[in-house]
């Protein structure tokens, strides 16, 4: 390898490095399936394999007009698992990449809060008996079951601290 | 209820005498005129049946099979006045027609048509005459259906159970004009069905503030997306008018067994509440108006502010109803509603 073609290679992997390091949270964002926890990282809950991402213009048909709400708060893009507790309860977890934070706190202050537990879980966070949403930085989560038991609740919400732990900030 | 507009069953079989004997008559005429001619317009009261059963989920998050299957025969029966739960089926489908179910699946397991009311249907209909292999159970996508628990099936002795995207269905190629909107419509309903029964689902939405009946159409169309401007007004009302809709469509089986008065038209379990109902219409203006007031009445019972103080009042429903479209009623006054 000449002297020449050695700095280059060297002045290429340090400039590669710099932007690698400037946009990490964009390649974040595009690996969001990354954040989604592997089965067994929270007690009991099994991982589906398929992960589904929805663009900004595909987000209607998957939450009907919900969408508008979103794309008027800055979605960039939806990911969405679903997980079984024990193999008797189902659950989907949606998670929303906003284009900021405060895109996450429009949509999370838009919802009635109703008799929520507010654990303290990423930014904010509301926990009912069959259902959980929060928000940390641009990122929203939200849980839903589609059965009950009577440790749901606290299912959801070690499902929820594994999530979050994936998130940066 | 808002406006007075509930009456009891006495009430209502005493004040609307005219219009009951009209539904009571049984003429399949009634029905398939409605569409196009619906009571309101032809004088009579629009009815609308509510059958409601407190213990239909028991302890279970599936409601039970039994008491899905006898609330329906008494709402259908109440609604044609007949003692018989396969003769009201007789007066929707023709015999040899190929009916279209229209369900609601877009919010995933928690708030979509049940399965077990489908088969409920399935099986009156069945009873009435109407084959199997000319029932089709349709929805947007093979994925929803799947993920509510539906078994695809495209036998054609057999009901079939399919998405508008399964290989070899998609979209009509004729290009509609709803409004001043394009669109383009399932190849299900145009080619497929020869009538359509519309079974949909009680939530509220966002946009359009209330989705029943007529905003389940938006599963019909290739672009749903382009027609909720303007809290879907006038998108609702407009696709509805279009002809193959509005001739094909024969009568509305609403699961609110489990609805929604928040949030939606997604499913968040926090916003939803066992309303244990099966409501029934021919007249798809009416029976919106009727879950407009359902949705209300819970959401002043939870503490939520109004459809209008959110800013999403669903004036659809007064634009469904106006000289430009005529799809039904909704004035209080011309709506019969029955409770039992």
């Amino acid at each position: 390898m000449t002297a020449p073609f050695l700095r280059r290679f060297i002045l290429a992997i340090i400039a590669s490095s710099v932007l690698s390091l400037a946009t990490g949270c964009h390649r974040h964002s595009d690996s969001s399936a990354s954040f989604f926890p592997e089965s067994g990282e929270a007690s009991g809950w099994t991982k589906l394999p398929e992960v589904r991402t929805f663009a900004p213009d595909q987000l209607s048909d998957y939450i009907d007009g919900d969408a508008e709400k979103y794309l008027q708060a800055g979605v960039r893009s939806t990911s969405t698992a679903d997980y079984k507790l024990k193999d008797q309860i189902q659950l989907t977890v949606d998670l929303y990449t906003m284009s900021n934070s405060a895109g996450a706190k429009s949509i999370f202050e838009s919802e009635p809060p109703m008799n929520a537990q507010t654990p303290s879980l990423g930014d904010a966070a509301r926990l009912y008996s069959q259902s959980l949403i929060f928000r940390k930085g641009r990122y929203l989560v939200r849980m839903v079951a589609y059965q009950d038991s009577p440790e749901l609740t606290q299912a959801m919400f070690n499902l929820g601290v594994a999530i979050e732990k994936r998130l940066p900030r | 209820m808002k406006n007075g507009t509930f009456q009891s069953r006495r009430e209502f079989l005493r004040e609307c005498a005219i219009g009951a004997l009209a539904v009571g008559a049984g003429k399949y005429a009634f029905v398939a005129d409605s569409k196009v001619n619906p009571p309101s317009v032809t004088g009579a009261k629009s009815k609308v049946v509510i059958a409601r059963d407190p213990a239909l989920y028991a302890n279970s998050s599936n409601p039970d099979e039994a008491r899905v299957q006898k609330l329906l025969d008494e709402a259908m029966q109440t609604f044609f006045q007949t003692s018989d739960p396969v003769s009201p089926w007789k007066k929707i489908v023709r015999p040899g027609e190929v009916v279209g179910l229209k369900i609601n699946t877009i919010a995933g397991p928690g708030l979509s048509t049940h399965p077990v009311f489908v088969a409920a249907i399935c099986e009156r209909l069945q009873q009435s005459g109407v084959k199997a292999g000319n029932i089709i159970v349709w929805d947007r996508t093979n994925d929803e259906l799947d993920r509510v628990g539906y078994r695809l099936s495209n036998d054609p002795n057999h009901i079939r159970y399919t998405g508008t995207d399964a290989k070899g269905i998609g979209y009509d190629e004729t290009v509609f004009t709803a409004g001043a909107i394009q669109t383009r419509l399932s190849n299900l309903l145009t080619r497929a069905c020869d009538c359509m029964i519309n079974l949909p689902i009680l939530k509220h939405h966002v946009g359009s503030g209330v989705t029943l009946s007529l905003k389940n159409m938006y599963g019909v169309n290739d672009n749903p997306s382009k027609f909720h401007a303007n809290n879907c007004c006038p998108g609702i009302a407009d696709l509805n008018l279009l002809s193959p809709i509005r001739n094909k469509f024969r009568f509305v089986v609403a699961d609110a067994m489990t609805g929604c008065f928040a949030g939606g038209p997604g499913y968040k379990p926090q916003y939803a509440w066992k309303y244990n109902g099966i409501m029934v219409a021919s007249d798809p203006v009416a029976i919106d108006h009727t879950a407009w007031q359902i949705i209300e009445k819970k959401r002043a019972e939870m503490g939520v502010n109004t459809l209008a103080q959110a800013g999403t009042p669903p004036k659809y429903i007064a634009v469904a109803a106006d000289p430009q479209h005529r799809l039904g009623t909704d004035d209080p006054d011309r709506i019969g509603l029955v409770e039992i």
